[in-house]
């Protein structure tokens, strides 16, 4: 009994805490974008008001779409991308479901609101949003090659390091992938690195990855029948997605605490981690979001799948090579 | 469907060509640059009616475009305001006497703000949009 009250409360708290850093995260990417665009930008609370906004709008149903799906789906997305935080831990922290789920299932709860979105996109019966819903899928399929490639040469790296469950998050946090490499080791998580950076816009379509959602062809793709309380649910999912993806990332690649540097223990270690977890999260979002969709313009259908099964799924492959022969040679095989 | 002050501050704006010659809409691009960056109070241009609550008009209407304001105009999820750039939208302008004219928008849609000039000045585009906000301020204050 305790134990669900405690997993459902850490949950609501959990939910708002990842909404609010979600959206605090947008705002300092339109920030950012305006400042290198030269320009002022909106106020940090921007996306807080946009949210706001589009709760009090009228929720339009068109009359081709498929009411119960069309209504249903934004709620899928926001409960999917939450529940993707209930597995990951946030700096020493533990995730609130334990050693319920491993890094596959992170990976198969991270194409659910993608998921969501097309069949939203399908069930507004409008051609803008089938466009954008194929497109979505297409680049689900890109960008999962190069994301999978990586996780689970990390996952295999750590068990030929005699790593006990290397797909278990605690292990990860506990156990630093950069810790167990030589040098070879190196420069293959180096790959990885910026593999990983290049997926985060693909998975969150961002410029130049968000072809489906071209908002100057599709006039907002998926979305485009979306208004109101449905659109306002989506873009929380965005958010939380984003803290979900970025987070992922970090707990993978870039795992260190700074309680022990301190030498904090308890209540205080927590705080410090998570804390330095978030600080994390905004630079990671700063380096492989804003500036990456401020330089660029949108790629292609055909671009998206030639970059990331070619381009990406050549440098994955490279890293497993890099990987392999470090584990060669630190004599681990 | 209530007006709340969040609006005031996160006016996304749809841009609609109803048959302009083009000069209003240069002008609006203009608008929206980074000298003039509109995106401070929150403005923001969108794609799709749906998410929009600024309908932002040029051109006099042709027979064509008719129905297609009446029907982005439907499509639109209230509260929402019509805005209304350049003297054609007002009176036809060069074109009033043209057998091609379904007549200025105001006797096709509801418009709230007029924005005149040939082709406005962006200044005059965002004291258009000021005065969109304003009204919106009055009407929520006065229900």
């Amino acid at each position: 009994m305790n134990i669900i009250l405690s997993a459902v409360g850490g949950t609501v708290v959990l939910a708002i805490l990842a909404i609010f850093v979600g959206l605090f995260l947008a705002g300092i990417d339109r920030r950012i974008v305006a400042h290198m665009q030269a320009r002022m930008g909106p106020p940090l609370s921007q996306p807080f008001t946009d949210v706001k906004k589009l709760f009090a709008k009228q929720s339009i149903v068109p009359a081709n779409a498929i009411p119960w799906l069309f209504n249903l789906m934004p709620v899928v997305a926001l409960a999917s991308s939450i529940a993707v935080l209930l597995y990951l831990p946030f700096g020493s922290l533990a995730p609130i479901l334990g050693d319920a789920g491993d890094m596959i299932l992170v990976l198969y709860l991270l194409i659910v609101p993608s998921l969501a979105l097309v069949i939203g996109g399908f069930a507004s019966g409008s051609p803008y949003a089938t466009v954008g819903a194929q497109r979505e899928m297409v680049s689900m399929i890109a960008y999962e090659l190069p994301l999978a490639v990586s996780v689970i040469i990390i996952a295999w790296r750590l068990m030929v390091a005699n790593v006990a469950n290397p797909f278990s998050f605690t292990t990860l946090m506990e156990t630093s992938v950069w810790d167990v490499v030589g040098p070879l080791g190196i420069v293959g998580l180096l790959i990885l690195l910026i593999l990983f950076a290049w997926i985060t816009p693909g998975e969150l379509s961002k410029v130049p990855f968000d072809t489906p959602e071209a908002e100057t062809e599709l006039a907002g793709g998926i979305l485009v029948e979306y208004s109101g309380r449905n659109l306002g649910v989506f873009s929380l999912a965005q958010a939380v997605k984003t803290v979900a993806m970025i987070a992922f990332g970090v707990i993978i690649l870039l795992p260190w605490n700074l309680s022990p540097v301190f030498g904090l223990t308890g209540a205080g270690a927590a705080a410090v981690d998570l804390v330095f977890f978030f600080v994390k999260v905004v630079i990671v979002s700063i380096f492989s979001v804003t500036v990456v969709r401020t330089m660029m313009a949108r790629f292609r259908i055909t671009q998206v799948v030639k970059v990331y099964w070619f381009i990406f799924g050549g440098l994955g492959i490279a890293a497993i090579i890099l990987l392999m022969l470090d584990a060669f040679l630190m004599g681990g095989l | 469907m209530k007006l709340t002050p969040s609006l005031n501050r996160s006016l996304w704006v749809f841009h609609f060509n109803a048959g302009s010659c083009n000069g209003c809409d240069i002008e609006i691009v203009a608008t929206l640059t980074p000298r003039y960056d509109p995106e401070r109070f929150g403005v923001k241009l969108v794609g799709s009616p749906r998410h929009a609550d600024v309908l932002l008009v040029t051109g006099p209407v042709t027979n064509q475009m008719a129905d297609r304001l009446r029907r982005v105009y439907a499509q639109m999820a209230g509260p929402k305001v019509v805005m209304v750039v350049g003297t054609c939208g007002q009176s036809g302008g060069v074109f009033s006497t043209s057998y091609n004219l379904a007549g200025p928008i105001d006797q096709i849609i509801p418009v709230d703000v007029y924005v005149p000039g040939c082709a406005p000045r962006p200044e005059a585009i965002i004291n258009g949009v000021v005065t969109a906000i304003a009204k919106l301020e009055r009407l929520e204050g006065g229900k």
